[in-house]
């Protein structure tokens, strides 16, 4: 009898916890406005309100008065937003150029390759940092830069996935079955390819929510939205005086990348039946 | 003679599977005897427990998962199953050795042969560096490896699988064992150097008395080197005795099946000379593969195909015969249209295909059909089989129901019920995945269809079915067919004309008939002579009497 993905993955008790701390910050972000009916932005108390003094305000207030709980329910938003959409877009880069140089190869796989080295031979923190000073920092270029610093990655491991999966007698039977080429690429291989394409999404927005995060810290976040980068950041000067302004961010920070990890080592575990140790 | 004790001897043996297997136990009851000096062989199929009791012997089972749960293995008059881990090591190695299946990984591939053969030495016994220099040498010299002064400093890479097998040969014998394990050591290799191995274990076995449990699934090889049989199906000894009694004359229905399914040699009747038109022709064809160049480097030149000329009407079996590297199977890529070749003809149907893979598919209208040799990798695992055999003649534009309707159609010819279309490949085994295979060439309505092995990752009486559905959808359809395979006993079979290939050439080319029984090239009478045959087993008994 083989095990279904969803008790492989449930036999990993961290991967269980991060999906359950995942899935309350969806709910954070589902019903926020309903949890914290302050806008981030609106100086709503005293400044330094210590957190469980005012149950209005249970977080505290920051140095210019604003909710903390709203900023951290607003700043979930953007971070998971960002994390989620920077992936989508270094995903469809990094797989179509994998898929194309491990398909085809010789000098197509070549060029392509040394292309990918050009992004990976540069530090790509200060790439992003450069994308986003040269556009104005918004969502819009922030997910970019993001996504231009995480693609070749992806590109690299779906290369050679398709490399190994190129030679196996069922994409030949298909090319004899006169299937086209990208038919062939999108349905026979891409579908193998998926598990480990899939784990690495899942890491990758981890990678993703930290990036904005230090983008923010630096002061280089989207000026119009909350976030938990930007919090932390704006707390450094007053870390002595207001511990709880850095700390409840960095928690969040924290939980919400360790929950993705989990998640991913799960995936890992779900959807690679062999490890199992019931290999075919 | 003397009552002389077994040197093995395993009574009642039970092991356990763990929960949701297929089956409780793996092995049920096992009982044999293996006496000084002497073969004995444990012939099964691929899920009959044969493996289970050599890794039971070697104390391998992955415990606790699967954990012998009853009876004894007697090995020099101890318990092995009663042994610890330490104690177990001191004896694997020194007093019993094994030969595994798949020469290509058992050996590290980043280390020197002579350190591999060095590793045994140092497990057991202290041997100062000159000495035991000296003994790799002689392991290597016994086991017939030629330079063995080179070989022992180069590294595995450089060996041929029959070469490595008898490192690994080497390796197990190094210290004198009194017991030696091969489980199905030859299966892996051509025909020509499974004989050549099983010849060096039949001699160092007689030279130096050791007593040999081989592990096969062929009555062939048993017929070459058994002196006991035992047969085993799911996991229960059906039959036991001395090999020529049971060869001659077995008792257990199964074992008259794993018999019968040898192909015996038996000739395709030769038809009358066929007027039909050609389906194929190829001449002159060739093609270089150039290896391990680089910018700088000219890479070396290796010729896969070298002239070669062979034609095959309507309804006809071409065999295409050769060692493992003698080409075969890129001519079989070629045909298709899976690689570009340099120079020559193909035609199809009296048509001059191109020379450039894709637009030779192009050209040939999916109306020639490849069998691959793995079912395994055949079958995409994330489609079900009905999208599988139904996706070529949608992508010609068949509509998609009635792809479907005629996919469940080919399965029944193939002898699988509808209830398939559904099902993912690895819901089925080696044969019926390769039946899925031929189903899924037909259902391109191919005019020829090229085989590369396809049987020679079976087991053998799965082996014949395939075989008959071959030859079944060959007359109904009419179809030319290409059959590649090293093993002599399928052509011949099978085909109505053979051609031998050695290094990218063809050396003999003819009509089966005259080319098995009156072979001209030497190559070809090698490869002959080198065909395990059940009628060798009159001459292992003569053995034996001498013997005893």
């Amino acid at each position: 009898m083989k095990s279904t993905f969803w008790q492989r993955f449930c036999r990993n008790k961290g991967a269980v916890f991060g999906l359950f701390v995942l899935a309350l910050v969806g709910l954070v972000v589902a019903f926020g406005p309903w949890l914290a009916s302050n806008s981030p932005w609106d100086m709503v108390g005293a400044p330094f309100v210590h957190p469980m003094t005012d149950h209005e305000l249970p977080l505290g207030t920051d140095t210019m008065g604003r909710d903390i709980l709203s900023g951290i329910v607003g700043g979930a938003r953007v971070s998971l937003l960002i994390g989620f959409v920077s992936t989508v877009v270094s995903l469809l880069i990094g797989v179509t150029i994998g898929a194309v140089a491990g398909y085809f190869g010789g000098w197509v796989d070549a060029a392509l390759m040394r292309f990918t080295e050009l992004f990976q031979a540069i530090p790509s923190f200060a790439l992003a940092i450069v994308l986003v000073a040269i556009f104005e920092p918004s969502v819009k270029s922030i997910v970019a830069a993001i996504a231009i610093v995480s693609w070749p990655p992806v590109a690299r491991l779906v290369r050679s996935e398709f490399l190994t999966l190129r030679q196996r007698d069922f994409v030949a039977a298909a090319e004899l079955a006169g299937q086209s080429t990208p038919r062939i690429i999108l349905t026979q291989i891409l579908p193998n390819a998926a598990s480990p394409i899939v784990v690495m999404a899942s890491l990758m927005i981890a990678t993703a929510i930290l990036l904005e995060s230090s983008l923010s810290f630096l002061g280089l976040g989207d000026p119009n939205q909350m976030s938990w980068g930007y919090m932390v950041g704006s707390a450094r000067t007053v870390l002595r005086q207001a511990w709880w302004m850095a700390l409840f961010p960095g928690v969040a920070i924290l939980l919400t990348v360790l929950a993705l990890n989990l998640v991913g080592e799960g995936l890992n575990d779900g959807l690679n039946a062999r490890s199992d140790g019931k290999g075919r | 003679m003397n009552p002389v004790n077994p040197v093995l001897q395993i009574t009642g043996l039970d092991i356990r599977l763990p929960r949701g297997a297929d089956r409780e136990l793996a092995v049920k009851g096992a009982a044999l005897a293996l006496m000084p000096g002497q073969t004995l062989c444990v012939v099964g199929e691929s899920g009959s427990g044969k493996s289970m009791i050599a890794n039971a012997i070697m104390g391998l089972l992955p415990r606790p998962h699967v954990e012998p749960v009853a009876g004894s293995i007697l090995f020099d008059g101890q318990d092995l199953l009663k042994l610890d881990e330490n104690q177990l090591r001191t004896l694997r190695g020194r007093r019993v050795g094994m030969v595994f299946q798949e020469p290509m990984t058992a050996l590290n591939p980043v280390m020197r042969i002579g350190d591999q053969i060095a590793e045994v030495f140092d497990a057991h016994i202290s041997l100062s560096a000159a000495e035991k220099r000296q003994r790799i040498i002689a392991a290597l010299t016994d086991v017939g490896l030629p330079e063995p002064e080179v070989l022992i400093d180069s590294y595995p890479f450089r060996l041929s699988g029959g070469q490595r097998q008898r490192v690994i040969i080497a390796c197990a014998l190094a210290l004198e064992p009194a017991l030696l394990i091969c489980d199905e050591p030859t299966t892996a290799l051509d025909v020509t150097t499974q004989a050549q191995i099983l010849k060096l274990i039949k001699d160092l076995q007689k030279r130096k008395g050791t007593a040999v449990l081989f592990i096969t699934h062929d009555f062939g090889v048993v017929s070459e080197i058994a002196d006991q049989v035992v047969v085993m199906q799911t996991g229960v000894v059906v039959e036991s005795g001395a090999a020529a009694d049971v060869l001659r004359n077995p008792q257990h229905a199964y074992t008259r099946k794993l018999i019968a399914a040898i192909p015996q040699g038996t000739m395709r009747e030769p038809e009358k000379a066929s007027t039909e038109p050609f389906v194929l022709q190829v001449q002159d064809l060739h093609k270089t593969y150039i290896t391990g160049g680089s910018l700088f480097k000219a890479g070396r030149k290796v010729h896969a195909c070298n002239g070669l000329n062979f034609e095959l009407r309507r309804g006809q079996t071409l065999g295409i015969v050769g060692e493992s590297g003698s080409g075969k199977s890129t001519v079989g890529r070629c045909m298709v249209g899976l690689a570009p070749f340099d120079s020559g003809r193909i035609m199809f149907k009296g048509k001059i295909l191109a020379t450039n893979g894709a637009e030779f598919r192009a050209q040939s209208r999916g109306k020639i059909q490849m069998v691959f040799q793995d079912p395994y990798a055949s079958l995409n695992p994330r489609h079900r089989i009905g999208a599988a055999i139904a996706q070529g003649p949608i992508a010609q534009g068949v509509p998609k129901a009635e792809a479907l309707r005629r996919a469940a159609e080919l399965l029944q010819l193939v002898g699988l019920g509808p209830e398939a279309l559904d099902r993912f490949p690895h819901q089925f085994s080696g044969g019926q995945r390769q039946r899925i295979g031929i189903a899924r060439a037909l259902a391109m309505e191919p005019e020829l269809l090229v085989a590369d092995e396809p049987v020679s990752a079976l087991d053998v009486s799965v082996q014949a079915q395939v075989l008959k559905l071959f030859a079944e959808v060959r007359e109904r359809f009419q179809l030319a067919m290409v059959f590649i395979t090293h093993d002599l006993r399928v052509a011949g079979e099978m085909c109505d004309h053979i051609a031998v290939m050695q290094r990218g050439r063809i050396v003999e080319y003819g009509e089966t008939a005259k080319v098995l029984a009156n072979p001209q090239h030497a190559y070809t009478r090698t490869l002959i002579e080198a065909v395990p045959r059940l009628s060798q087993a009159p001459a292992t008994e003569t053995t034996l009497e001498t013997q005893a």
